[in-house]
């Protein structure tokens, strides 16, 4: 699988260039605080008054210092003074931590809403995207977006709101200070500056790209995990689990070089500031020595002045360590930016209103009476419609049928033939070429897609049971529905039967995709979540492929009065179903080559009769056969 | 655990490790260098009033500096190479279990988890490495190195700075211990986040012909709020121990201004040592707070280790037997591809009633054998014994006159070729699924191979022909396409046993009768096994197993099953009733 090895890398490269998308994702990250401005706020006042009084402090403890040196040189050792002097610090640097303790709380709160906000917006924009993007897009890159690229950031976002105000305003508290104690010095150490600003911007420049590959190369990582882990049996089966490591080992020793090359550059700030930092703690001491002798300054001034510059170099150390976080945070930033940017299925007029309406979670005609005949099936005319996955390469081809209200519409052709496509496109899940489809002489492009779908109730081939309880599977199809009407509706299409033999009934969890269940058992689960939800429409597209037949028989009734009143389509290999529908649609690559009812269409003696009899020819007289030996 | 699993990751890296410490030591000698020389300037240059030396000094801290920062830069080249190796190892064995897992054991961690402990956890243990080298190292140094110093200036004054040390290691034992539970909930956590999203990828059709868009994004926010209280927590504990250990290190400098000045009045003590104990309690203040960030990170690191020791320790129930390699059968092949059951039963651990339950039968080549019965009867169950996914609980399963269980995994399975229930595609192209089967395949004989499969025709429309893409399961074919495109894969490789598992069911009818036509050579060299659900798949069949609940209720060929087996019957009229002319 070498090919997809490499589609993978250039598209982690393309994503790797960093351009002045930075910035921009920079300001978006920012942008997401908004909602918290208030308490970053607070959490700013808060460090405001925590820098003040940590800023100040030190000034107090070299006056306490300057009272000792005096009681040394000028004999007199003022005990009460240096109490309430040191009383005061205490105090303040009590304070301090009051403050710095309030300050991280708050930011804590913020960040962690930042975070519920992402990945809330990661989850609902997967409603939104077309189906067609789940075909492109690996799930195992779209989960590492959701979990670890939104962990990275609030994680980051944490760390960095709390100490980048933090050292900003020690910067800032410490230079005043410094000023106000000798401009001389301050002026020494604010030659640093431009230095640390230089080291910083290179090192930045450089690291940039490595985050981005760490991170793309993380979510490629997650992509091959999630699908060799989720095929593992087949490559077991063929004995290939070495044509996976191989794929998987190159991605893990490129997630090592992106991420050893990414933590090294970056991490070469802090060392390289601390010694900036530290040439200006030599520079001080030098020159404030000088000043003591020259009388220009007090010991004590000297002392407390070190402090000062070791507190405004330690942010700046601190502002380029982070720049490790910052940029790490914004590469996720854009990934996840990315799919949330991804494009979303067209809205639709009506989605708005449809979308508050789902949110109470009684939209569509699901009040209908699940067992009884529905409410009567729309008439569902399909008016020239053409279509293709790939443009330039139709599927379905000037395709047109009308179905009347309560109508059985039977679609039959080879596999590949266009079946499960015209679902799709009646579903909505795609957007037609050309021509149309309307319900009821309504254009379903003008309907929401969420009120068109509340009308039809669908059974696919692939059936899709979540983790939860079985009764909650089947209660899919109708929130809210009781107790009775769920059994009913378990009974009606054999769920209950093997439910019973379950050790927690219709409390058993399925996990895993529904590995405890057969491929039948699930299917019949589908079935019964379809007739709960009581649609005035139908699909059934191979719905019973995997049931066996005995148990086919078995809830053959049920199928037919879930059918009874309602429009229904139905795809099947079988031809019991096909037998008894209204229309019968056979499709040959795309088009339908021949349409009537059963008995029209064996007449007609054309494809479907051909097809018809390579099923049974020779096979029925053996059957009855058996049968009549019984 | 994670010391443990540390100490082994690290064995391999010996040499670096000790290049970091020293370079770690190194620097933080330099760190530490520097204060006491500015207290040299204070006391001996100052007081004295000797510029020269002041600046002499100075010349000397600029050259520790330089040092410093050398040092640094090499200790942090080291950690970031070694931390992330760290990371590609585990990732790497975490990925080697796996594979040898059967889908029983891995279905009990679940897909979504078995990817965030790769990705995730592993993440987590690699920023712990990171921290452990460049602060762990340094941190202990420089606080031990602040308070050997402190102790050099003044013995009774350092008291304070010894007094100080056991009152933070209590602050950050008992905010460490709440932590590592929390962290433990919290991966758990982002497992459910990214096993809810995954269904919803999965099922994103399914969720929208019912319109349950805001059902599914409740029950995300359901586990997203469950995240983001856990990491409130956590992040709040976090936020409480900064201030907590500012508060004890702030007072005790305001003590040895108190003590230290009544310590110089009294003559005890010189007064540059004042202004260097202030500094190195600052030193001491930074090195803890460097021991926090460390900290702050190993409850989770910890829990994480935890969840990846899990799988690291999961053993297998189905590995190789111990032969020697020498012993290989390679008659085996010329010997065929006989498959026997011996009273095999087989029955989840834990289970009231087996799913199979004393089957015997045997399989010869040039023999097509088919299985049937209904759902749940056990028929997937058995055939998933041959390749070794299961393990009969009793009885004995045997190819070529071997038990299974004797041969080597690689071997038995080599010697079989499988279509799996469930067609399972993986991204890539149509040849490269293909060539899962057989590597070396040219492009001729995987045509041959569709053509057999009665998939020829619809790879050879697509624009990319075999080149075309599949996305991943396969997605972006029919369920018809997808299992001809499993039958091609499995007929690529030439075996003594080929396995179906009904993997006609999606399949028309025509495409049904014409495949089993193609199939007809295949089946007089070698063994072929298959799950059917119809019957008119079966008729030609040289032996049909009958199962029911478990149990083999009958076995022969059609005519025969259709005098003498009721449930057969039932079930060949079931068929006629659903698919017979009317």
């Amino acid at each position: 699988m070498t090919a997809t090895a490499n589609t993978t890398t250039t598209t982690a490269t393309a994503v790797a260039v960093p351009g002045p998308s930075a910035w921009a994702t920079s300001r978006r990250l920012l942008g997401l605080l908004r909602p918290v401005r208030w308490r970053m706020l607070a959490a700013v006042a808060a460090t405001c008054a925590f820098v003040a009084l940590n800023v100040s402090a030190p000034k107090l403890l070299g006056d306490a210092t300057d009272v000792v040196v005096d009681g040394v040189f000028g004999g007199t050792f003022n005990q009460q003074k240096l109490a309430a002097l040191l009383l005061l610090v205490a105090v303040m640097y009590l304070g301090a931590s009051v403050f710095s303790w309030v300050q991280g709380a708050v930011t804590a709160t913020a960040v962690q809403r930042v975070g519920y906000r992402l990945r809330a917006s990661v989850e609902g924009k997967l409603h939104r995207l077309p189906s067609a993007h789940f075909d492109e897009q690996r799930r195992g890159d779209v989960l590492s977006r959701a979990t670890n690229d939104v962990d990275n950031i609030s994680q980051a976002l944490n760390q960095l709101l709390n100490q980048l105000i933090l050292s900003v305003l020690m910067l800032l508290g410490a230079l005043s200070m410094m000023l106000w104690l000798s401009p001389l010095l301050a002026a020494i150490a604010l030659v640093t500056v431009p230095f640390s600003t230089a080291v910083t911007v290179l090192v930045a420049r450089k690291s940039q790209t490595h985050f981005s590959e760490q991170w793309s190369t993380t979510g490629e990582l997650n992509a091959h995990l999630e699908e060799y882990i989720t095929g593992h049996e087949v490559l077991k089966a063929f004995g290939r689990q070495g044509m996976a490591t191989e794929t998987f080992t190159n991605s893990n020793d490129r997630l090592f070089r992106t991420s050893a090359r990414a933590q090294y550059v970056s991490g070469a700030v802090q060392p390289l500031l601390v010694f900036v930092s530290n040439l200006n703690y030599i520079a001080v001491a030098v020159v404030g020595a000088l000043q003591v002798t020259a009388g220009a300054m007090t010991i004590g001034g000297v002392q407390a002045f070190i402090q000062f510059s070791r507190l405004f170099s330690q942010p700046i150390g601190q502002i380029g360590g982070m720049l490790t976080l910052m940029q790490s945070c914004i590469a996720s930033a854009e990934r996840v930016f990315a799919l949330l940017d991804a494009k979303e299925i067209p809205r639709d007029g009506t989605e708005r209103a449809g979308a508050e309406q789902v949110g109470t979670d009684q939209a569509g005609p699901e009040g209908a009476d699940p067992e009884g005949p529905a409410v009567a099936g729309g008439r569902v005319v399909f008016d020239a419609v053409t279509f293709g996955y790939n443009s330039g390469l139709p599927v379905v081809r000037d395709l047109s049928f009308t179905a009347e209200p309560g109508q059985t519409v039977a679609i039959v052709g080879h596999t590949g033939a266009g079946k499960t496509t015209m679902v799709n496109l009646l579903m909505r899940f795609y957007e037609l070429d050309s021509g149309r489809i309307t319900i009821d002489g309504v254009d379903i492009a003008g309907r929401g897609r969420d009120e068109l779908r509340s009308m039809i109730g669908m059974v696919l081939q692939d059936a899709w049971v979540f983790t939860g309880s079985i009764r909650e599977n089947i209660e899919y199809g109708r929130p809210g529905a009781s107790d009775a009407d769920i059994l009913a509706a378990a009974e009606a299409t054999l769920v209950d039967h093997f439910v019973r033999s379950l050790p927690d009934g219709y409390g058993t969890v399925l996990g895993n995709d529904g590995d405890s269940l057969s491929q039948g058992q699930r299917q019949l689960i589908t079935i019964a979540r379809a007739q709960l939800a009581g649609r005035s429409i139908l699909v059934l597209d191979e719905a019973t492929s995997s049931v066996d037949t005995r148990t086919e028989v078995q809830i053959r009734q049920a199928m037919q009065r879930l059918r009874q009143g309602r429009t229904s389509f139905v795809i099947a290999h079988r031809l019991s179903t096909v037998r008894d529908a209204d229309l019968i649609l056979v499709m040959d690559h795309g088009r339908i080559v021949e349409h009537g009812n059963h008995q029209q269409l064996l007449a007609a003696n054309g494809p479907y009769s051909r097809l018809y009899d390579a099923q049974f020819s020779g096979r029925e007289d053996a059957l009855r056969a058996g049968e009549s030996g019984q | 655990m994670l010391p443990g699993m540390m100490m082994r990751l690290l064995a391999a890296h010996k040499p670096a490790v000790l290049a970091i410490v020293v370079l770690q030591l190194l620097q933080t000698t330099a760190n530490l260098l520097l204060p006491t020389l500015n207290a040299a300037i204070i006391d001996d240059g100052i007081v004295a009033g000797n510029t020269d030396l002041i600046l002499r000094l100075g010349g000397w801290m600029a050259g520790i500096a330089a040092v410093q920062v050398a040092a640094a830069l090499a200790a942090g080249y080291f950690s970031a190479n070694v931390a992330m190796k760290l990371g590609r190892q585990l990732r790497q064995e975490l990925f080697a279990k796996v594979q040898a897992l059967s889908s029983q054991e891995v279905g009990t961690f679940g897909v979504p988890s078995l990817v965030t402990r790769a990705t995730n956890d592993v993440q987590q243990i690699q920023a712990l490495a990171v921290l452990v080298f460049t602060m762990l190292v340094a941190a202990p140094a420089m606080g031990i190195g602040g308070i050997v110093l402190a102790l050099n200036q003044d013995v009774v004054l350092s008291g304070i700075v010894v007094a100080i040390v056991p009152v933070l290691v209590l602050i950050m034992y008992l905010i460490v211990r709440r932590l590592v539970p929390l962290y433990r909930e919290g991966q758990i956590l982002i497992d459910r986040i990214s096993r809810v999203l995954r269904e919803q990828i999965i099922g994103a059709n399914v969720i929208r012909a019912f319109v349950r868009q805001a059902h599914e994004a409740r029950r995300f926010a359901v586990v997203n709020r469950e995240l983001t209280r856990n990491n409130l927590q956590s992040a709040l504990l976090v936020a409480g121990m900064l201030p907590l250990i500012m508060i004890v290190v702030n007072l005790s400098s305001v003590a040895v201004v108190w003590f230290g000045g009544h310590r110089i009045q009294a003559g005890d003590m010189r007064l540059g040592a004042l202004t260097a104990f202030i500094a190195y309690i600052l030193q001491i203040l930074i090195a803890i707070m460097m021991a926090m960030y460390v900290l702050m990170t190993a409850p989770r690191a910890a829990a994480c280790a935890e969840r990846i020791q899990a799988v690291l320790d999961t053993r297998p129930a189905i590995a190789d037997p111990a032969i020697s390699r020498a012993g290989l059968p390679h008659a085996q092949r010329t010997a065929g591809g006989t498959v026997e059951f011996r009273d095999v039963t087989f029955a989840y651990p834990g289970a009231e009633a087996p799913v199979l339950d004393r089957i015997s039968f045997t399989a010869s080549p040039g023999t097509f054998t088919a299985i049937i019965g209904s759902t749940g009867s056990g028929k997937s169950t058995l055939l998933n014994l041959l390749p070794r996914f299961l393990d009969a609980t009793s009885g004995e399963v045997l190819i070529g006159g071997h038990n299974v269980k004797s041969l080597p995994l690689h071997f038995l399975r080599n010697s079989m070729s499988l279509v799996p229930q469930r067609a399972y595609l993986f991204s890539g192209t149509v040849a490269e699924n293909l060539r899962i089967a057989a590597p070396d395949a040219s492009d001729q004989d995987l045509l041959r191979a569709l053509r057999t499969a009665q998939a020829e025709d619809f790879v050879r429309e697509l624009p990319d022909g075999l080149h075309a893409p599949v996305s991943q399961g396969g997605t972006n074919f029919s369920g018809g396409q997808r299992q001809r495109l499993c039958i091609a894969r499995a007929l690529l490789r030439d075996a003594p046993v080929y396995l179906f598992d009904d993997s006609l069911s999606a399949l028309d009818y025509t495409t049904d009768a014409r495949l089993r036509v193609a199939l007809a050579p295949l089946t007089r060299r070698s063994t072929v096994i298959i799950v059917a659900e119809r019957i008119a798949t079966i008729l030609d069949a040289g032996l049909i197993l009958v199962l029911d609940k478990g149990r083999l209720v009958a076995q022969g060929t059609h005519s025969e099953l259709m005098r003498t087996s009721t449930v057969y019957q039932e079930i060949a009229a079931s068929q006629l009733a659903l698919g017979g002319r009317v």
